[in-house]
């Protein structure tokens, strides 16, 4: 689940809770129970953590791409074949845009994981929408790489 | 929207009001949030498979991708550009919240902040990526 601790503390001391999209589950543990439960791991976290760390570097790659690609010099109307195999011809752009297409792919990923969890009611549901957007996930990260690196200018 | 507070010692109203979440700054950005994230990746899909026909053959994507020179998908391609740019704004709204110390007691100011950023870099973006169109709609362009 998305961290969005929006929970606004006025100035009279009034605590006013939004939803509750905390990582970490809120439970109240007993007193000196064990610090981790068996079983529980911290996937949920290390996701969280991704989202804000893959989410910089795609300010950076994403706006970057839209910028050279839809407002520099002549925008949309200059792109075309010729186009793309003079851009992965350079190691830089190749990198750049692999980068991009992982992260972009595993951030929405995980973003849409997040509202499946959210609106899904019957188990059933949630593991079919899962199990479609996994698998949309991973032939669309493998086709964007084979694209990438098998890439012909010649052709 | 303010039943939240309704004890007897409640703040004023207009304190109160500047600092909910529901029905708020706080909720529409949450609810944008998710719009335009969701759009942005349905985009992305469909723009990994265009751009894979560059593997196919020059012809093939060219002609897929002279869809995205038509006046009117330039129209669409700009309201993807403002989806992203609002997501990529407000995900460091979302990131300030949650590590920097003010970030949650300037939620809102930080929201309007990247607002007006939003319409600063809009204009100038939406005018450029529409020049084109526009010529050969109503110009004298080529």
């Amino acid at each position: 689940m998305t961290r969005n601790p929006e929970t606004v503390i006025t100035d009279g001391g009034y605590e006013i809770p939004g939803p509750v999209y905390s990582p970490i589950p809120p439970v109240i543990e007993a007193p000196r129970a064990p610090r981790r439960q068996r079983g529980r791991t911290n996937t949920e976290l290390y996701a969280w953590l991704f989202m804000r760390i893959s989410g910089v570097v795609l300010v950076v790659l994403v706006l970057g791409h839209l910028f050279i690609m839809n407002i520099l010099d002549g925008g949309v109307q200059r792109v075309n074949f010729a186009f793309v195999a003079g851009r992965w011809s350079s190691p830089f752009w190749q990198v750049w845009d692999l980068l991009m297409l992982w992260l972009a792919m595993i951030h929405g990923t995980n973003g849409l994981r997040t509202i499946i969890n959210d609106y899904t009611r019957r188990d059933g549901t949630r593991v079919a929408l899962k199990g479609l957007l996994y698998t949309a996930t991973t032939i669309t990260i493998a086709l964007g790489t084979l694209v990438i690196f098998t890439f012909d200018p010649t052709l | 929207m303010t039943s939240v507070a309704s004890g007897p010692s409640a703040p004023s109203k207009t304190r109160l009001a500047g600092s909910l979440y529901r029905g708020r700054e706080g909720m529409w950005s949450w609810v944008a949030h998710r719009i335009t994230g969701i759009l942005t990746f349905f985009f992305l899909f469909a723009h990994v498979l265009d751009t894979a026909l560059v593997r196919v053959s020059p012809e093939s994507y060219d002609s897929v991708i002279d869809t995205y020179k038509n006046p009117f998908v330039n129209l669409m391609e700009i309201g993807l550009v403002g989806a992203v740019l609002f997501h990529a704004l407000n995900g460091l709204r979302i990131i300030a919240v949650d590590f920097w110390v003010k970030g949650t007691r300037y939620q809102r100011q930080i929201l309007w902040v990247i607002v007006a950023v939003w319409v600063v870099v809009m204009v100038p973006g939406a005018f450029f990526m529409f020049k084109h169109s526009w010529e050969t709609l109503f110009g004298s362009a080529t």
